[in-house]
């Protein structure tokens, strides 16, 4: 516990201090450009390049090899795997034009292809150069144990870079993905931005290989954007509470993983953002579990309170047994099946409402007012009390001339 | 030559071909229904399933595992659906919570418990390990015909066999269910077909699938096999028996070229050690793929034909 | 999602429909005394609004019936729900006087085009052929019995020189065709189609409407949901306004009036309509 708090408080070394830091930084660009990519609905187009990533790095570690390299630079891995990421871009995106198979038939293809192909790369390095084991496996899940300061150098400035980078084009991308057409209008270059917004979930992607891995990093970008939708309708504070989303993710995680032996660092970051969302999806007070599950519950409720009620009004039968239910619990209808006197009134006042509607749908030209009659909306809601009173004399009118 | 290649290489090269094509016959049903990922979610699912199966169990018998892994799966697509509705977050984000939160559940589960007795890590559990399915007891092909060495055989060879009867079983006898409710759900409802339980059927065949085929291949791979034979033969037909016959002939050419390229190729081209056959196995099934989107006769979307 | 779970448990409880989805009879004449199709206190909702809301309406046997309202009035979600092919929140529904599962051998339904993929690798007899499901044993193949019952169905709706071709080559008329021909090939006394007519050419309202008014000829039922009301006059014996509720129902000289196209589509909506209508008259 205390090693957490010590992490938590970046005391646990230099390295580790830098590598909670990168971190927190990458999750907070993962989750602000992954708001991007989740309104765009590009979730696990992003996954396809993570997994592609996988040959680039490994080729990337032969080519600096054979140039006589020690071929673990981590410049080096990290424009491999982004060209190889880029080309797996590309490959979804052609598959989904030129071919009758459907985007996720392309993503499947390419990140299980590319992925298999780095594999039989990565055994080849295994048995290429045993004593000179690069470590690419730490690319898999991330390690960050055996970082040297130099990487943790590289991916904290690389972190601030991108974090920089969604700043500067925060306005544009919201602007696209609220509504490209608008967006259009207003000079902005809808194709470039949508550009812009993978070219800075693939910077997420290859600066956080190390730390997270290629098998995970996708999650640093979907799961804080999901989180943040339980919380807003608006996307610039999506974009906000995601970041902050991810950012707090990547710095527990980071420094949980610090603190306890044989603690994946990617893993446990996920699974940190995980219980955010988690919460989120239960508890949160307009779109969450609960709350839906509630208002479904009274929304049921309401339809078969209305629907008795009418029925009771015309003297017909009742036979659904939640309706009978939902009158009793209410005190509108006895035990036995007779109305009350509450009941009663309120059934007489459904009637006159359902009157009262017929002639204000005749009346009436608005059709987001007529648009309301639905059975449930009470008719206070849409007009004013002139204009029922307006329609009462009619009603007395019609009725009165029928007599 | 004969015995050598009975002992190490018949073995493994039958299971990637039973498991490739287990997974190409429920793929192709995967891929008309716009499911082509939830494959790929499931086989992410499989390593926490796996993991917890034994956990509970505390052994190392195929058997718990699978149905610890066949459980994680519906768990899996459970979640997503419950995601997707009840927060009204889109398919692909949903399938990306659930698989990355679940595959990371089973990797620091795996970190923190004692698995060192047993064949697990996550390596295996990514990309599998076909090269370790050796048959010692064969002495040549007539092993075949020998029970006590047939029964000495990598016990994931008869587990894929039984996997793959049930897998074609069931997409045969439902063949006409299938067909119509993957072409037009409402009205497969209308005729009386349960097709919302015909399709959560086909999630549990999948998963059965991708649980046998996770043992040998590796959850990454399995992808592969659910995807790219389906999606290659769709390229080739417009007749969904047809289809259907092209995956498994692609399967099983890529399960048979990709294990002997991966095994052999290195070798021919002077290298002392062979590389992953599931990696090998996933590339072959790419390539062919690649061949059919290059010059598939039906790779185009057909547009409306005008009447002269 | 729990109500789908359950939905699905119910659908396939123990996979008995297997047993009960074959060989169920034609309900034959005695059955058509019953009403093909009455509805009484039926509500659905997506979400937290009502799709409609308590609508009781009973079709009446060998008639050409439109249901007309306007767009998102929830036309084909009363199809559906009657189908039980979506969950209702309350109500009845009853088809030839029976439960809808064990009426579905005599009714035949008719989505709309655009629900598919026509992407599907199928050929149009392969798809007419869908429509003899019923009459087939589990591990039965379509064969060459199915394929000439099919053949028929494709003659009547003039497609017959179409039946080997990939239905994605179709154009949106002849797809509409397509999916009437394997509604034929269900031979029931219940038709219910959602928008037949959208979208198709003069030609294919033609055909279409010349098999729906065979069927009625043939004292089978036939229910359309319709979009243009200028037609409603020449096509439908009876018409059912809906706009989340039933706004009337019955004999359509009685009941398409310029009261109900104001009570159905509000009031300026109606004018509009009402002013096509009457210039189409002219």
């Amino acid at each position: 516990m205390s090693q957490f708090v010590e992490a938590l408080l970046l005391q646990s070394g230099y390295n580790a201090a830098l590598v909670t830091i990168g971190a927190a930084l990458l999750g907070l660009v993962a989750g602000g450009a992954g708001t991007f990519i989740f309104l765009r609905k590009r979730a696990l187009v992003s996954d396809a390049a993570a997994h592609a990533t996988l040959p680039g790095v490994c080729l990337a570690f032969m080519a600096m090899v054979a140039f006589g390299g020690d071929g673990r630079s981590l410049t080096g891995l990290i424009v491999g795997a982004t060209l190889s990421a880029g080309l797996g871009l590309y490959l979804v995106e052609w598959i989904a034009r030129s071919t009758r198979l459907p985007e996720d038939a392309a993503i499947g293809a390419v990140l299980s292809v590319f992925f298999g192909f780095g594999i039989v790369l990565l055994t080849f390095i295994q048995t290429m150069t045993a004593g000179r084991q690069a470590g690419l496996e730490g690319f898999l899940l991330g390690s960050t144990a055996g970082m040297l300061f130099g990487e943790a150098v590289t991916i904290a400035v690389a972190g601030c870079a991108a974090a920089l980078a969604l700043f500067v084009m925060i306005r544009p991308m919201t602007l696209v993905s609220f509504d490209p057409e608008f967006a259009a209008t207003t000079g902005i270059d809808v194709r470039l931005t949508d550009l812009a917004m993978m070219a800075l979930a693939l910077v997420v992607t290859v600066v956080g290989l190390k730390i997270v891995g290629l098998v995970l990093i996708v999650a640093l970008l979907i799961i804080p954007p999901a989180t943040a939708r339980f919380w807003t309708e608006r996307v610039d504070h999506l974009v906000l509470i995601a970041g902050a989303a991810g950012g707090c993710a990547g710095y527990v995680g980071a420094a949980l993983s610090a603190a306890i032996a044989q603690m994946p660092t990617g893993p446990i970051i996920v699974l940190t953002s995980f219980a955010l969302f988690a919460l989120s999806l239960l508890f949160a007070p307009s779109r969450g579990v609960a709350a839906s599950l509630y208002r479904h519950r009274s929304f049921e409720i309401r339809v078969h309170r209305r629907q008795g009620l009418l029925a009771m009004a015309r003297g017909e039968a009742i036979y659904d047994h939640f309706t009978l239910r939902v009158l009793r619990r209410a005190g509108l209808m006895r035990a036995d099946g007779v109305a009350t006197a509450k009941g009663l009134e309120a059934a007489d006042k459904a009637l006159r409402d359902e009157a009262r509607w017929e002639i204000a749908r005749q009346t009436h030209d608005e059709e987001a007012a007529v648009g309301r009659y639905d059975g449930l909306t009470p008719i206070e809601d849409v007009f004013t009390v002139d204009e029922i009173a307006m329609i009462d004399r009619r009603l007395r009118e019609r009725t009165g001339g029928a007599h | 030559m004969g015995t050598e290649f009975v002992q190490l290489s018949l073995m493994p090269m039958l299971i990637g071909v039973l498991a490739a094509v287990a997974c190409a016959l429920p793929g192709n049903f995967l891929l008309l229904r716009r499911q082509a990922l939830i494959g790929d979610a499931i086989s992410h699912v499989v390593l926490p399933g796996i993991v917890v199966g034994f956990l509970v169990t505390g052994s190392i018998t195929a058997w718990p595992m699978m149905i610890g892994a066949a459980f994680a799966a519906v768990l899996s697509v459970v979640l997503i659906e419950a995601i997707k509705r009840l927060g009204r977050i889109e398919a692909g984000a949903a399938m990306g919570v659930v698989f990355t939160s679940m595959f990371a559940g089973g990797v620091v589960l795996l970190e923190q418990s004692d698995t060192s007795s047993v064949h697990l890590d996550v390596e295996h559990a990514l990309y599998g390990n076909m090269e370790s399915l050796i048959w010692l007891a064969a002495d040549g092909w007539g092993s075949l015909i020998d029970w006590a060495a047939l029964r000495e055989m990598p016990s994931q060879a008869p587990r894929l066999a039984v996997v793959l009867v049930l897998v074609a079983a069931f997409v045969f006898t439902f063949w006409k269910e299938l067909k119509i409710s993957t072409f037009d759900e409402g009205y497969a409802l209308s005729l009386g077909i349960p097709a919302l339980a015909l399709g959560f059927a086909l999630v549990v065949v999948t998963a059965i699938a991708a649980v046998a085929a996770f043992d040998a291949v590796g959850s990454i791979i399995v992808i592969a096999m659910f995807i790219c034979p389906p999606a290659a033969a769709r390229l080739m037909t417009d007749d969904l028996w047809v289809q259907v016959a092209w995956s498994v002939g692609f399967a099983v050419l890529s399960a048979v070229l990709g294990y002997l390229l991966a095994g052999y190729g290195p070798l021919l081209a002077g290298f002392d050690h062979a590389v992953s056959a599931a990696g090998g196995i996933a590339t072959v099934s790419g390539l062919i793929l690649a061949a059919a989107c290059l010059v598939g006769p039906k790779r185009k979307r057909v547009g409306v034909v005008r009447e002269g | 999602m729990i109500q789908a779970g359950v939905r699905a448990l119910r659908r396939g409880a123990g996979l008995l429909w297997l047993a009960r989805a074959r060989s169920q009879p034609s309900t034959g004449a005695g059955a058509l005394d019953a009403c093909p199709l009455a509805i009484s206190g039926l509500s659905v909702s997506y979400g937290e609004k009502p799709a409609i809301f308590s609508v009781d309406v009973e079709f009446p046997s060998g008639s050409l019936i439109a249901i007309v309202g306007p767009n998102g009035a929830g036309k084909s979600t009363l199809l559906k729900a009657a189908l039980g092919i979506i969950p209702k929140l309350s109500g009845r529904v009853e088809v030839f006087g029976k439960s809808i599962d064990d009426a579905r051998g005599n009714v035949a339904y008719v989505p709309q085009r655009a629900s598919v993929d026509w992407d599907f690798p199928a050929r149009v007899i392969d798809v007419v052929m869908m429509g003899l499901y019923r009459t087939m044993a589990l591990f039965a193949l379509f064969g060459s019995a199915e394929r000439q019952r099919a053949m028929a169905c494709l003659e009547r709706v003039g497609m017959a020189d179409f039946a080997d071709r990939q239905i994605g080559q179709l154009s949106g008329g002849q797809q509409q065709r397509v999916f009437l021909a394997r509604a034929l090939a269900q031979d029931a006394d219940l038709y219910l189609l959602d928008e037949p007519l959208a979208g198709v050419d003069a030609a294919t309202e033609r055909a279409i409407m010349d098999v729906l008014k065979g069927l009625r000829e043939e004292g089978r039922t036939v229910v359309c949901v319709h979009h243009d009301l200028a037609t409603v006059r020449d096509y439908f014996d009876q018409i059912v306004f809906v706009n989340v509720r039933k706004i009337a129902s019955g004999p359509v000289e009685d009941v398409f009036t310029d009261e109900n196209l104001q009570k159905t589509y509000g009031g300026r909506l109606a004018a509009t309509h009402i002013d096509k209508l009457r210039v189409a008259a002219e």
